[in-house]
Order: C-alpha cells, then sequence, then structure tokens
C-alpha cells in the first residue's frame, strides 16, 4: 500500500488531467468550420478568438510567456514577470507600510486599556469599508495613481494586523508578565523579551491574514488604475480578447498568492510555541 | 526601623463581594522572618494565602498594612525577591536553559555570556536538569518543569524566596523526589523562604516554623508552630524522630476542629507554640491520631 502522501498525488494529478481534457474537449472548433470559404474561415478565425481557448492554447503562451517574462517592448507590451514585479512591489509597500504604523499602535492599544476604549469605535467603523472606496478619496489627495494603488493596499492590510497584535498583546498570560515584572525588567525589555513572543503567534496570523487581502485588492485596484500590474494587465488582455493571457494571468495571480501565503506561513512556523 | 529581615504589620485585603458591600479576606496579618528562615503557612483554601504572597512578591497590594524588608518598605516586585509559581510560569518559547539565562541576566546585566551561561547551568545541574537544556518547557513533564523554575528562583539568589504550592500539581511520588532536591538546595544556600502547602507532611519536612491561617473571611495568622526537627532532614527518616508525630498531631488537629475559631495573640501577633517540647506535657494531651500514629510505628 502506498503511503498516503504518494496516493493523494496520484489523484490529483488524474482530477487534473481530467479536467484539462473535459476543457480541451469541450472547447474544439466545430467541424463544419473545415467546409467553409476562404472569407469565411477569415471570419471563422475571429469568432474563434472569441471562444474560450483549449488548455494547449494556454500551455504554449504560458511557455512563450515564461521563457521571456521580463521582456519590455513598450507600455502595453510588457512581460508577464515584470507585470508581477509592479504587483508584488505595489503590495509589499503597502503592507510593510501597514505593519510599521500597525504593530507600535496594535501594541499601545493592547497595552493600554484606556488607549483601546479611545480607538475601538474609530477602528470598528473604518474596518468594514471596501478598501477601494478610498481610491476616489486617494487619487484627488495624493494625485498619483501608483502612490493611490499603495495607499489602498496600505488601508487594507492594515486592520487585521492591527487587531490582531493588540489582541495578542492584550492576552498575553499574566503569569509571563508576572515573570518580567519579578525580574525588574523595564517597560521596553519587557515588551520586546516578552509579550513580542508571546503575543508573536497572533501577530503573525494577522499577518497572514493581510497580505492575503492585500493581494486580492492589488488586481482590482490596477484595474481601476491602469498603466501596470496584473490586475492592469488581465484587464488589459480582456480588452484585447486574448481569452489566453487573461486564463494565464488568473493563474499566475494563484501562483504568486499561494508563495507570499507560503511565505508568511513559514515565518508562523518559526515564531510558533507549545505551552 | 525594624529589628528583623522581613517584617509583616497589619495587612489586610478587601474585595467588593459583587453586591455593593465589601468581603475582608484577611485582616491584619503581622509577622516577622528572620534571614535564613524556612517558614511555610499552612490554611484551608480561600483564606488569603496566595494573595499575602503576591503582597509580598509585590505583584498585588493590600488594602491595608504594610511590609518591611531590610528596613525598606516593600512597593513592586524586585529581583531581591524570588517567586515560584504553582504553575511554573516558563517561557514556552525558550529553552530550559534560556529561561535560566533570562533571569541570571536580569539579575546581573554586567556579567559576561560565559558566566551568565555557566552559572545558569550550575543551578539546572543542582535540579538534575543538565540532560534537558535545551528542550523547551512543552517537551518536559510537569516535575522537571517546577525544577527549571525552582533553578530559576534560586539561581538569581534572591533575598527572600517565595513559593506557592511549588509540588502542588504533582504526583506523590514525584513531589517527593522535588522536596528532597529543595531540602538540598536548601542546605545549600540557606536562603531566606517563604513557603505555602496544602500538605503537613511537606510543611514539617521544610520549615522551621509553620504559620496557621483561620478560616476566611476575617482570616489571620493565628498560630506559629516551631518544628523542632534538627537538619539535615531527609523524606525517609524524619519519621523516626517523635517531635515529628507530636507536630503533625497538633498540625492536623488545628486544620480540622480549630481553624475556624482560632485567634492570634492580643496584640495580633501569631501565639507562639511548640508542640513537641516536653514529652510530658505532650503525652498528657494525646489525641487519638496520635496514638493511631505510634501504633503503626510500633
Ligand atoms: N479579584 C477578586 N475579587 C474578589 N475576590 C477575590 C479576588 N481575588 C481573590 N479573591 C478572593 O480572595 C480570597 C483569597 O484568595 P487566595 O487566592 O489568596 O486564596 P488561597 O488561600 O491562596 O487559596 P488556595 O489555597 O485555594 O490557593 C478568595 O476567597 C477569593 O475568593
Ligand atoms: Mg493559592
Amino acid at each position: 500500500m502506498a503511503s498516503l502522501n504518494v496516493r493523494a498525488a496520484l489523484l490529483s494529478v488524474s482530477f487534473l488531467i481530467l479536467a484539462l481534457g473535459l476543457w480541451e474537449m469541450a472547447t474544439q472548433p466545430p467541424e463544419a468550420l473545415t467546409g467553409l470559404t476562404e472569407y469565411e474561415m477569415l471570419m471563422g478565425g475571429v469568432e474563434q478568438e472569441s471562444r474560450v481557448p483549449p488548455p494547449s492554447a494556454v500551455i504554449k503562451l504560458a511557455w512563450e510567456e515564461l521563457s521571456n517574462p521580463f521582456y519590455d517592448a513598450g507600455a502595453n507590451d510588457k512581460g508577464i514577470g515584470i507585470q508581477l514585479a509592479y504587483s508584488v512591489y505595489r503590495v509589499l509597500t503597502g503592507y510593510l507600510a501597514a505593519m510599521a504604523i500597525a504593530l507600535p499602535v496594535g501594541f499601545l492599544i493592547g497595552m493600554s486599556p484606556l488607549m483601546y476604549k479611545a480607538l475601538n469605535p474609530y477602528i470598528q467603523l473604518l474596518r468594514p469599508i471596501s478598501p477601494l472606496a478610498w481610491m476616489p478619496l486617494a487619487l484627488f489627495i495624493i494625485q498619483d495613481s501608483d502612490a493611490s494603488a499603495i495607499f489602498v493596499i496600505f488601508i487594507c492590510s492594515i486592520w487585521p494586523m492591527l487587531l490582531n497584535t493588540a489582541f495578542g498583546v492584550a492576552n498575553v498570560r499574566q503569569d509571563w508578565v508576572n515573570v518580567a515584572r519579578t525580574h525588574e525588567l523595564g517597560p521596553l525589555r519587557t515588551a520586546i523579551t516578552v509579550i513580542l513572543p508571546a503575543a508573536a503567534p497572533t501577530i503573525l496570523t494577522g499577518m497572514r491574514i493581510s497580505i492575503g487581502i492585500a493581494w486580492l485588492v492589488i488586481v482590482a485596484a490596477e484595474m481601476l488604475v491602469g498603466g501596470t500590474g496584473i490586475g492592469y494587465y488581465v484587464w488589459n488582455e480582456w480588452n484585447n480578447l486574448d481569452l489566453a493571457s487573461v486564463i494565464f494571468s488568473i493563474l499566475m495571480i494563484g501562483v504568486v498568492g499561494m508563495l507570499l501565503d507560503l511565505a508568511l506561513g513559514k515565518a508562523q512556523k518559526l515564531v510558533e510555541y507549545k505551552e | 526601623m525594624s529589628k528583623s529581615f522581613l517584617e509583616v504589620d497589619g495587612l489586610s485585603k478587601v474585595y467588593p463581594d459583587g453586591q455593593g458591600g465589601e468581603l475582608t479576606v484577611f485582616e491584619d496579618i503581622r509577622f516577622a522572618l528572620e534571614k535564613g528562615e524556612f517558614v511555610c503557612i499552612i490554611g484551608h483554601s480561600g483564606c488569603g494565602k496566595s494573595t499575602i504572597l503576591n503582597v509580598l512578591a509585590g505583584l498585588d497590594e493590600a488594602s491595608a498594612g504594610n511590609v518591611v524588608m531590610n528596613g525598606k518598605e516593600v512597593k513592586g516586585p524586585g529581583l531581591e525577591r524570588g517567586v515560584v509559581f504553582q504553575n511554573y510560569s516558563l517561557l514556552p518559547w525558550k529553552t530550559t536553559l534560556n529561561n535560566i539565562v533570562f533571569a541570571v541576566r536580569a539579575r546581573w546585566p554586567n556579567w559576561s555570556k560565559e558566566k551568565v551561561k555557566e552559572h545558569s547551568e550550575r543551578y539546572l545541574k543542582m535540579v538534575g536538569l543538565e540532560h534537558a537544556l535545551n528542550r523547551k518547557p512543552s517537551q518536559l513533564s510537569g516535575g522537571m518543569r517546577q525544577r527549571v523554575s525552582i533553578a530559576r528562583a534560586f539561581a538569581t539568589q534572591p533575598e527572600l524566596l517565595l513559593l506557592d504550592e511549588p509540588f502542588g500539581a504533582l504526583d506523590a511520588l514525584t513531589r517527593g523526589v522535588i522536596q528532597d532536591e529543595l531540602v538540598k538546595i536548601w542546605e545549600e544556600t540557606r536562603q531566606t523562604v517563604f513557603m505555602i502547602t496544602h500538605d503537613v507532611d511537606e510543611a514539617i519536612l521544610l520549615s522551621d516554623r509553620i504559620f496557621l491561617m483561620s478560616n476566611g473571611p476575617n482570616a489571620r495568622i493565628a498560630e506559629s508552630v516551631k518544628v523542632d526537627i534538627p537538619h539535615p532532614r531527609a523524606r525517609a527518616t524524619i519519621f523516626q524522630n517523635p517531635a515529628y508525630h507530636k507536630t503533625r498531631d497538633y498540625l492536623v488537629d488545628f486544620l480540622v476542629n480549630r481553624s475556624g475559631s482560632a485567634l492570634p495573640e492580643e496584640d495580633g501577633s501569631p501565639r507562639l507554640v511548640e508542640p513537641a517540647k516536653g514529652a510530658a506535657e505532650a503525652s498528657s494531651a494525646t489525641t487519638e491520631s496520635e496514638t493511631a500514629a505510634r501504633a503503626v510505628n510500633a
């Protein structure tokens, strides 16, 4: 009997083959097409363009794109690697800025019931706002589409980090705080050597949720602001009716999102502890 | 100024009773500890032992009264008072060794890395854990964790050690082994120790004096019982000492029959009792349990 992992892998591959096969069959051009005039062939070519492309076409395109991901042939023709890099750059910039605010403020709120009570109403009010709703205001104030997209990422990734940090810090076991107190640690050393490691798993959970949301939002934000980025790329290819490229970029969005999540998952493992 | 090493004067603790009134858990607690003494405190659950210990540690505040150690009033926690908590309170993300290093470094910030490590390892060796230096607390048994916790407290060489039922969560066998270790460390270091326990035998094995608390609310430290058994003591042989049985019977009798009504002296200090003093007095007051204990011993 093969191990569970081997069997699961076999099953996964079979599902993939099955799905690709069905997809390929469902997207074959109709038989009638072969007996058409030259003119109709030409028109049929157009018609075929607007049909969902078969997986073979997507794979062929993926191969081409991935063998030269960083080419740059003008504003509307950049490699998928460049577009993804723009998106990742915006996500990371907004995300790191959010982190720089959310962690200290989260600490403050978590350590001080007064600050918690004072700031909580605002957090509860701002948190449910769709990050894209900020876009017009951001565009007007910042006057720069790139920075506005980064701002939207900032605003959407700040809440899970802020709330999880505050929650993690507020719920550090009193016993551990007492250990710090009986050893006469100052507030800063207590925060760094006891509270931070104690709350780190909760904080990292918040950071992982944030990066997921940021990656979801960047696609929509770039569709709105245009110019560069994977979101713009998807929208642009849709306007070109190049569905193979649309499908390919959807897959790439999934892959990058998965990698970001994996990275945060690894970080989470590092700070985890068992009681 | 105070004459004793530690002087506790008129301590009381009042909580709201939840119905708008007040509940005085204990009141007018007075006692003194001398340097190098090992004192246990026994009383029924809820009488306020942990609260008193936390006030001594500076982790809790009394509603009235004060604590003076070495002529200085205790306000807030400090490194000169080490605490061993019932639930070990080790930092779970640090290894055994680093839990001790953490404390030693806090105590002597100017020590070199090597010196801190060497010192920490020495104390872990004392509790027989030199093989588990790099394990996390979650990989240790309850008994091993409590040993680490004890090593941490002794390693910082506090002037006063406060132990809150350190063996309460351990099985009887493990408890016995660690009691022996505690006796050994204490014989070596002769630190002043104030310890809460529910175990009469444990109290006799370890203490020079045992404080008996009356039941709450309005609990008091009613009596201070002298344990007249010479050091070094060992769990295996202490039963052979007649003073052991007299002391034990006295304590059990207090806890079973008198803890509800016992009161301290007029001036609020605990009544001094020496149950093992003078065989004649003691035998005239033979209790049932004492007879039973003798029968077993014969
Ligand atoms: N925050 C609080 N509010 C109200 N009452 C409290 C509070 N904390 C403790 N008490 C009361 O104070 C009393 C003393 O508690 P404490 O933990 O000191 O008892 P203890 O003697 O250590 O008991 P045990 O032997 O069970 O550990 C208890 O009766 C408890 O109900
Ligand atoms: Mg207690």
